[in-house]
């Protein structure tokens, strides 16, 4: 019983950090995936501040799906209640890191209030519902999101660093090679396709 | 009076790109030569027709970016992709496909990025999963392999490439391979006891591809010994599939191929020797080829055995590109005179 359990867990995180990976194959989370991955460093920090959020985001917005919104009957409200929710989680994030690491905080900058509208920290709290998850599963589900994200951002942040050297022609210098590596992990990630039967 | 002082080097090494890219030719023709005695003229038009495709793209892209035409041209480093390329994909693929496949490898995959030697994905590969996804029909159409006796003539070979695939012939000539074989029967219940007398099982791993691989890792092996290439790489990415598949095999014989399977089916051995000891896309420290070769060993066994493709070489050596900048970082060669924690030299 236990084990099936810890099965059942342990392919939701194969699931979610390769498998149906959340920038590479379900291609949410692109910006700051493209924004913040110019250096391994702040690419790093951005990582763990959004899996910090993504995994929060996925247990909070389950419990006020299933203790307020599903009860009282308003499950219309669902999308502004994940949004309010995503806001003042990445609001204690912020506060927290202008204390603790001031100069990642700086250096993030925008894209830090920009993780609210990470679509992956929203998309995952509302497959949550979709999915109809338990909270036990919605809490690895949101965890396999975080990992596969910083996973994928952390290796694109060690390619472009090394793209910086290459000699690109200048109508693909930047931004465009930026696009094709992406697309190209993402023809690497297919690979995993099949590998989990749902 | 005037002394003429020549500062060091003094002897210069004979290694230049075009010499290096001559050798891995050179230990591809064995290999090939297998490959056409077994699946006939198929294999020499793949080669002719990928590497014509590859000399244009290169030449057109390295006009459009104003470099130097034919001193790239002539470093051979196009040939070789093409050439790989070629061998990946099954012998008698239509014209259309070897061309989709060389523009993705030639122009996305390499010429992009500024050329040779900044390429972070090996372009052979990516051409052949563009493919692989793109028309996965044809790229599972692989001939029955018959010693001697080519199943199509030049006129027909150059027929079939060119147009005119009939599918009677077609159901004729191909069957499945043994990984193909072994991956959708396993997945209906089966076990290996049933399956490995079907004709594409051979002696120790699929028939005809047992000999190729061997054939193959021959050349690859007189590469390593002319220290063209080193071993690090392919020596790890054989011994951890041979090692997983035996553990696995142990542990239950009658779902799990065992390593001399899986070393001498599929890609595995052009892969071992010529893909994951690419320069560019691979690792730059010993250490990091190690645990280049030994990634790509393993997700090539998780692919095989539990992913939706009966080959995931070509998967695997894209997957560890991607993660090879980032060994790279973990496993940079001290600077020399460097103090480790212990007090010793780095």
């Amino acid at each position: 019983m236990f084990s099936d359990l810890l099965v059942s867990y342990g392919l939701i995180l194969l699931g979610t950090i390769l498998v149906n990976n959340f920038v590479l194959v379900q291609f949410l989370g692109l910006c700051p995936f493209m924004g913040v991955s110019k250096k391994l460093e702040t690419a790093t920090g951005m990582a763990l501040a959004t899996a910090f959020v993504l995994t929060l985001a996925s247990a909070a917005s389950w419990v006020v799906e299933n203790s307020i919104l599903q009860p009282l009957d308003l499950v219309y409200l669902r999308t502004p209640a994940f949004i309010l929710i995503i806001a003042v989680l990445v609001q204690f994030t912020e506060m927290f890191m202008h204390k603790k690491a001031p100069l990642l905080y700086n250096v993030l900058g925008i894209f830090l209030p920009l993780i609210t509208t990470n679509c992956a920290v929203l998309g995952v709290a509302l497959l949550n519902v979709q999915k109809d998850h338990s909270f036990m599963q919605a809490l690895v589900y949101g965890f396999g999101a975080a990992v596969g994200f910083c996973l994928v951002l952390v290796l694109f942040a060690a390619m472009r660093e090394r793209l910086e050297a290459a000699e690109v022609p200048a109508a693909f210098k930047g931004a465009p090679i930026a696009m094709i590596t992406a697309g190209l992990m993402s023809l690497a990630f297919m690979g995993f396709s099949g590998l989990i039967s749902h | 009076m005037k002394f003429q002082t020549v500062s060091s080097p003094h002897k210069l090494g004979q290694t230049s790109v075009s010499r290096v890219m001559l050798k891995v030719l050179a230990a591809l023709i064995p290999g090939t030569a297998v490959a056409t005695a077994f699946f006939g003229w198929g294999v020499i038009s793949n080669i002719v027709l990928a590497v014509g495709f590859a000399l244009a793209a290169e030449a057109a892209m390295l006009l459009m970016t104003q470099r130097p035409v034919l001193r790239s041209l002539c470093d051979l480093s196009a040939v070789v992709t093409a050439w790989l390329l070629a061998l990946a994909l099954p012998a008698y693929s239509p014209f259309w496909l070897i061309a989709v496949g060389i523009i993705f490898a030639i122009v996305f995959a390499k010429q992009l990025y500024g050329g040779l030697g900044y390429n972070p994905f090996n372009p052979a590969m990516v051409g052949y999963v563009v493919l692989l996804i793109s028309f996965p029909v044809y790229m599972t159409q692989w001939p029955e392999p018959t010693l001697g006796q080519p199943p199509l003539s030049i006129a027909e070979t150059l027929q079939w490439v060119f147009g005119q695939r009939s599918d009677s012939t077609l159901d004729a000539l191909t069957g499945a391979t043994a990984l193909d074989y072994s991956k959708i029967q396993l997945g209906q219940g089966a076990t290996l006891n049933q399956i490995q007398s079907h004709a594409a099982f051979g002696h120790l791993g699929a028939t005809a591809w047992e000999w190729i691989a061997v054939a193959y890792a021959l050349g690859g092996v007189a590469l390593i010994f002319l220290r063209v290439m080193p071993w690090h790489a392919p020596v790890a990415m054989l011994a951890t599939l041979f090692g997983l598949a035996s553990v696995f095999q142990l542990f239950d014989a009658s779902q799990f191929h065992g390593g001399i399977f899986h070393s001498l089916s599929g890609g595995v051995m052009l892969g071992a020797f010529f893909i994951v000891t690419d320069p560019v896309s691979g690792c730059t420290s010993n250490r990091g080829r190690l645990y280049f070769g030994a990634g790509v060993g393993a997700l090539v066994f998780i692919i095989r055995t539990w992913g939706g493709y009966p080959d995931g070489v070509a998967f695997a050596v894209l997957l560890m590109n991607m993660a090879a900048p980032m060994i790279d970082y973990y496993t940079k060669t001290p600077v020399f005179g460097t103090q480790t924690k212990g007090g010793e030299r780095g």
